[in-house]
């Protein structure tokens, strides 16, 4: 286990376990083009893969937003889900799967990944998910470091995976834009960008920026450094809106043009979430004041372990808190953990969402939330599967400003559907067929529909296992 | 602990409820479905009767002594306590604080003479964490030496008795091969070798010539002497060495190496072991592996998936598991019944992957009386709410040494603490 230890540093240290995210009720659907006045560069090329109108029946279904349906069917089509209920009337020709004793649930979306920006394998030549030259730039863009042939995309698919937020590590206190994709085969990162998602900010608070600053002789050395760092740049970014606004009027130059302001600008007019990675109570609350000095939304905390002692402050702040079921003691600020940190998140009544930032974990998501849900169970604090499924689906696609898009079983919304052997929150479950936008991207039974990357030719034994 | 006094309540509520009562005299755990992790296999409502800290009788008929303390296990499961083979627990305690952490040095001067037993604590906080979720014991071990391929000696520890909690100073040498072993010598796979074969032959030669070198009669060795001394037993063949190393070739090449010593080796990592299964079976060197290892992590594990252990079991390969390393690490031990849980899913057979966890680890160290619910082992016995190697699963009752350990750790005490805090309970 050697080389285990010293890898998961290495990744730490490279920015893995480091994130913050935007939840609150963010604009959903924001066009993100509005930050700039100007078309989106880098647009989404997105387009749904090929599907066929599909019922599936007989199923125990998990809707996403805390129903549970019992042998019943689910019917989409035109990329869509069209009807979720029992004695569901489908046009002749349509394509019927029976899933009798299967359960199905929405696609699963991870807010934290790294796939893509600290691909597998972990080859020096790969590590494109910090810009650890400043500790504020606002102005990178994960997607501009995603390699779309990261095998960790096939196998994460594998487990029900269906859309991710790729963000860049927590290294600075501004890391980047982040990114959500829609985890299909591509060959290009514009053709899995998420059509409409709004970019994120990643921020940072604690131990990592001061660490990777601090040990250079630079600011931040200390949390103290680390606010005022995340103060200064938000009251520059006050100023250069300001200015902008001015110039829209006719009065004066507009400032010119600056990528790490044009991010930070973007979240003080609501256009871009933030993703904020704060492992400590006591700094979450003061993250939930810097919002407030400079009137953003101070959206989903990331890691967050010790988010259970301030469940109240994030419920009142409409946050979510983005957390791992059980990941603990790596650092000092990771070290107050409690199994049933999603459950107490949510009774408390705030957005509970369970990440991976590992392209080992994000392959049982089902699990690591099954761990919670039966340890809350047992604490006293009563979560059922058709709710515990909504800390995989909905709450991330809230989180993510797609909830009006994805995360439920909802007609209108994407097909966007895993088809599991069994009860998902179980260590013996499989994801048996997985629908993005209508069209199966996977199916555990088909070698054909188990797409591998060009990285994986050739090769003896890459996922073999799946 | 709550849950554990209810039970016992169900058939002996006389019995003084604390954990020192069951010390006393013999304890019963009835009823249960008992998986034995040993020949066996599983007894449906079975009785594990321990006395004196030792499982004296396991079976459907057993005769419960007057007097003793019983404790119902119906609908539950019985089994024996879990077992990290690969564990840094007592070695460190918050990875990225050095303080806190004796796993790894930078030194020129020992290697496998570091002992694990020197530094571990038997108060560290991750103890209570892992034991209440069903691991009772472990073997820790040294890391890493700074420019070194040998790292130190394990020790087996269990996690019930902090003032005797080293079972055995000396169960293993730890080394490393592949990648992390090239890194440490220079940079290729040629000088870990070379450092390797240097070690296990100026040992031998060290051993044969102990006098003369006493006298300044025999040639200088590269390797302290502590450290020559320290790998005696393993080219006597009484501890093993324990190599982390991922890539096929490299697994064929030290067990050339171990062969040509007369060395037992056991292969940790392993992530491409199934593609060469037949010699590990040939040369009866046991793996532990990462259960969740299916991603090219390196290029020295193209091989890994997740059928790994399946494929070495069925060629006949005795297979352990590692913690996770990227999901905690010894952190989260805790998550070994995952681990073999995700194998079992893959293919491995349920005893198997329950014995990958207990009788294994316990085995290929040579811990004789540990790992099994058998007449003379420990009695470490886990008494689980369903599945152990299912997520939803969670002990009841967790005994070691056949003491009742506390149901509760810093995890759970912030638990209720904020619970309360905040009116949810």
């Amino acid at each position: 286990m050697i080389n285990f230890e010293t890898r998961l540093h290495a990744s730490w240290l490279a920015g893995c376990a480091l994130i913050i995210t935007a939840c609150a009720a963010p604009p959903p659907g924001t066009d993100p083009a509005a930050t700039t006045g100007q078309s989106m560069p880098f647009a989404s090329t997105y387009s749904p893969p090929p599907g066929a109108p599909t019922l599936l029946v007989g199923a125990t279904i998990l809707t996403g937003d805390g129903t549970r349906l019992d042998e019943a069917a689910v019917y989409f089509a035109d990329g869509v889900v069209k009807a979720v209920g029992t004695d569901l009337a489908v046009p002749p020709g349509t394509r019927v799967v029976e899933a009798r004793g299967k359960w199905i649930t929405p696609g699963l979306i991870d807010v934290h990944s790294h796939m893509g920006n600290y691909p597998v394998p972990g080859a020096v030549a790969h590590q494109d998910g910090n810009e650890l030259t400043s500790p504020n730039t606002a102005g990178v863009w994960a997607e501009h470091g995603v390699w779309p042939q990261d095998p960790a995309f096939n196998t994460a698919r594998a487990g029900g995976v269906t859309v991710v937020q790729v963000l860049p590590g927590s290294g600075n206190l501004f890391g980047g834009r982040g990114v959500t994709l829609k985890n299909v085969p591509a060959r290009t990162v514009q053709a899995m960008k998420f059509p409409g998602a709004p970019h994120s900010l990643k921020m940072a608070c604690g131990e990592n920026p001061k660490r990777v600053y601090g040990s250079r002789n630079i600011a931040p050395m200390s949390r103290m450094g680390n606010v005022a760092g995340q103060r200064a740049a938000f009251n520059a970014a006050r100023q250069y809106l300001e200015k902008q606004e001015r110039a829209a009027q006719g009065k004066g130059e507009a400032p010119p043009h600056d990528l790490n302001l044009e991010t930070l600008a973007g979240v003080l007019k609501g256009e871009i979430l933030v993703h904020n990675h704060c492992y400590r109570a006591d700094e979450m609350a003061l993250m939930i004041d810097l919002a407030r000095e400079f009137g953003y939304h101070p959206g989903t905390f990331h890691h967050a372990v010790e988010a259970y002692k301030v469940a109240d402050l994030l419920a009142e702040a409409g946050m979510c808190a983005s957390v791992w079921a059980d990941w603990w003691g790596f650092k000092l600020e990771a070290w107050d953990t409690t199994r049933e940190n999603a459950a107490i998140v949510d009774a408390a009544g705030a957005c509970a969402i369970i990440h991976s930032d590992s392209p080992v974990d994000i392959q049982r998501l089902n699990q690591e939330t099954a761990k919670v849900m039966a340890a809350a169970n047992r604490a006293g604090l009563p979560v059922t599967p058709e709710h515990a499924i909504r800390w995989l689906t909905s709450n991330p696609a809230r989180s993510l400003g797609i909830a009006e898009r994805t995360g439920t079983l909802t007609p209108g919304k994407m097909a966007d559907v895993v088809v599991w052997n069994g009860n998902p929150f179980s260590v013996y479950a499989m994801a048996e067929q997985v629908y993005i936008d209508g069209a199966l991207v996977y199916d555990r039974h088909d070698p054909d529909r188990q797409p591998k990357s060009d990285f994986e030719l050739g090769m003896t034994g890459i996922g073999g296992g799946l | 602990m709550r849950r554990a006094w209810i039970l016992l309540g169900v058939l002996a509520p006389a019995i003084a409820a604390s954990p020192t009562a069951a010390n006393a005299g013999t304890l019963a755990i009835v009823g249960g479905t008992v998986e034995t992790a040993s020949p066996a296999g599983r007894i449906p409502d079975g009785t594990v009767l321990i006395r004196d800290g030792r499982i004296v009788a396991v079976g459907a008929a057993i005769d419960i002594p007057a007097g003793a303390e019983i404790v119902d296990a119906r609908g539950k499961i019985v089994t024996p306590g879990f077992m990290d083979p690969v564990s840094t627990i007592g070695l460190s305690e918050v990875s990225l604080e050095p303080s806190t952490v004796d796993t790894n040095v930078a030194n020129d001067r020992f290697g496998a003479s570091l002992d694990a037993a020197d530094a571990f604590n038997p108060r560290s906080m991750l103890i209570p964490v892992n034991r209440i979720d069903g691991v009772t014991r472990a073997v820790v071990t040294p890391v890493g030496v700074a420019g070194g391929v040998i790292v130190g000696r394990s020790a087996a520890v269990n996690f019930g008795d902090a003032a005797a909690a080293v079972d055995r100073r000396h169960v293993a040498v730890h080394a490393m091969f592949g990648e992390a072993g090239a890194a440490q010598a220079g940079g290729a796979r040629t000088a870990a070798f070379a450092r390797l074969r240097e070690a296990l032959g100026d040992a031998r030669d060290f051993g044969q010539n102990r006098r003369a070198w006493e006298q300044a009669g025999r040639r200088d060795y590269g390797l302290h002497h502590h450290d020559l001394e320290a790998l005696q037993p393993v080219l006597r063949g009484e501890l093993p060495l324990v190599v982390h190393v991922e890539r096929a070739s490299d697994i064929v090449a030290l067990i050339e190496l171990a062969d040509e010593f007369g060395v037992r080796l056991i292969v940790t990592g392993g992530a491409e072991a199934w593609m060469v299964a037949d010699r590990l079976a040939a040369a009866g060197v046991p793996v532990i592996i990462n259960a969740l290892a299916n991603l090219p992590h390196s290029f020295e594990s193209l091989g890994a998936t997740l059928e790994n252990a399946a494929r070495l079991a069925a060629a006949g390969v005795t297979v352990a598991f590692g913690p996770d390393s990227t999901g905690g690490g010894s952190h989260n031990s805790r998550n070994l019944g995952q681990s073999a849980g995700v194998a079992v899913a893959n293919g491995l057979p349920w005893q198997v992957g329950l014995a990958a966890i207990t009788a294994n680890p316990a085995r290929i160290y040579g811990l004789e009386d540990v790992g099994q619910l058998q007449p003379g082992f420990v009695a470490d016995v886990v008494i689980w709410d369903g599945d152990p190697l299912e997520v939803t699963s969670y002990p009841d009752a967790v005994y070691i040494n056949g003491r009742a350990m506390p149901m509760e750790s810093r995890h759970t005490l912030l638990r209720d603490r904020y619970l309360e805090l905040l009116n949810l309970r």
